[in-house]
């Protein structure tokens, strides 16, 4: 036990949580989840026609994810508005992430919108993004499978630690692994990783954030219910 | 369908019952965003708008040596109506990026010269940053209030070693007089002059003017629609937008 974490959180405590869906009016479906400091909020439009028509798929429903974070939502300077890089890495991964719970077949040739977009962060902003908009397709009535549930493991010192914090995300030898996992199944659909670890401590972390995952599906679950089952 | 909107409202009734010069419930909430220096949302019945403002540590320009930098943006989220599309700036977010800047700048609310640090070196520059949440119509009012709001709101950050530390939040507030601008939009459909439009009721709208006041004065002015008006209309709206904005500004007290 030689790493302390802030506010006394245990290496498997997660920071609160919130989820609300059908924030968003206009929306077909929407959700609003909470991490610690970071908030994302999902908006499901579709199933609509696909434009333009040669990205049409004559089987089945085509699913978009687009992540992005708003400019004064970043830890530090200004993050410039459109796409980079780095955000339509993570809306590729989104959709990966999301797609496997999905039943799209008796959408051909329609898109599925979601649009998630982060109003403040403190990491860990893919894994509440596909939270959000798991939560958001549940709202908006998209056959699923699963909910999906996200959230990050990681390595500080020696530590294996759950949902990491900014602090902790930056920490210079630290290591970021985020899962995403359709909970009742138990079926993984994002793993990345960036940091140096061993093979034994990665299948450690992947068994450990099962837990945590659990714990995050508990809120989602709680937040369909909030609307659906009074 | 939309010719029988317009005879509704011909008619003098409105789909959710309202007055003609009133507005939905309104709410102002600060601070929404940790991250920023200043935040606020605003809900105009169903309509939500955020609002954030950044700092940063700029060179200024040449013609403004020791003035700060303010800017006003906007993007309309394509997560908050389905007829927005992701993409570059479209002509209308940008019409109303520029009609809440222009309230902002030309009211002087805020005294640019107070953000000066070194003469021609360097001086804050003022981010604002403006999303529609959700539109249910009448962004431009609730883009103005929140842009406002998240100016009241902000907090220079502290600067250490010639750096801004974003993680230390500062205690100071910006150079802002005690009275500030807020904008109205009075729209024409028909012969009906209303406020506060839905996004329904904005479909059928034909012209719209924008006014913004500080104090007993109008300091910034935008025509919208592609229907003429008369000088008589242009007075009439004039007269609405100005009694409103008195009203809007109390909830920002």
């Amino acid at each position: 036990m030689t790493y302390k974490r802030k506010n006394n959180r245990k290496y498997d405590e997660l920071r609160p949580m919130e989820a609300k869906v059908g924030v968003i009016k206009r929306a077909d479906g929407s959700a609003m989840f909470k991490i610690g400091g970071t908030t994302a909020i999902a908006a499901v439009y579709g199933p609509r026609e696909l434009y333009p028509g040669h990205l049409q798929n004559p089987q089945k429903g085509v699913l978009r994810c687009n992540y992005n974070m708003l400019a004064f939502s970043g830890s530090g300077d200004r993050v410039r508005p459109g796409p980079s890089r780095r955000s339509k890495e993570i809306s590729l991964v989104t959709e990966n992430a999301l797609n496997p719970a999905l039943i799209l077949d008796k959408f051909d040739n329609s898109v599925i919108d979601v649009f998630i977009e982060m109003t403040n962060t403190d990491a860990g902003t893919r894994c509440a993004g596909i939270t959000a908009a798991s939560l958001a397709l549940a709202d908006a009535g998209i056959p699923m499978k699963d909910l999906v549930a996200a959230v990050s493991v990681g390595k500080i010192k020696d530590a294996l630690v759950v949902d990491l914090d900014y602090d902790e995300d930056s920490y210079e030898e630290g290591v970021d692994l985020p899962v995403a996992m359709m909970v009742n199944s138990e079926k993984i659909t994002l793993v990345q990783m960036d940091g140096l670890i061993k093979k034994e401590e990665v299948i450690q972390a992947i068994k450990n954030v099962k837990k945590a995952l659990k714990k995050v599906h508990k809120v989602q679950v709680n937040a369909l219910k909030e609307k659906y089952a009074k | 369908m939309k010719s029988h909107f317009k005879r509704i409202i011909e008619k003098g009734i409105r789909e959710d019952g309202r007055k003609f010069d009133e507005y939905r419930k309104i709410k102002i909430e600060q601070g929404v965003s940790k991250s920023a220096e200043g935040s606020a949302r605003v809900m105009i019945g169903e309509t939500e708008v955020i609002a954030g403002v950044k700092m940063s540590l700029e060179k200024p320009f040449p013609d403004t040596e020791e003035e700060g930098i303010l800017m006003v943006s906007s993007e309309l989220l394509p997560l908050s109506s389905p007829d927005f599309e992701p993409g570059p700036p479209s002509i209308k977010s940008i019409e109303l990026s520029r009609v809440v800047d222009r309230a902002i700048r030309e009211s002087k609310v805020m005294d640019m010269k107070k953000l000066c640090v070194t003469k021609g070196e360097e001086v804050w520059a003022v981010i604002v940053d403006i999303y529609p949440i959700n539109d249910s119509g009448n962004l431009f009012d609730a883009a103005s209030i929140a842009a406002i709001a998240a100016l009241k709101d902000a907090k220079i950050p502290s600067v250490k070693d010639g750096k801004v530390d974003y993680k230390k939040k500062g205690t100071k507030a910006l150079p802002l007089k005690k009275e500030i601008p807020v904008e109205c939009t009075v729209c024409l459909i028909g012969n009906k002059f209303l406020v506060d439009p839905t996004y329904k009721e904005e479909e059928v709208v034909e012209a719209r003017l924008t006014v913004g006041t500080i104090g007993k004065e109008l300091c910034a002015m935008q025509k919208g629609g592609s229907k003429e008006l008369t000088e008589e209309q242009i007075n009439e709206m004039i007269n609405i937008a100005v009694k409103k904005t008195d009203e809007l500004r109390k909830h920002l007290k």
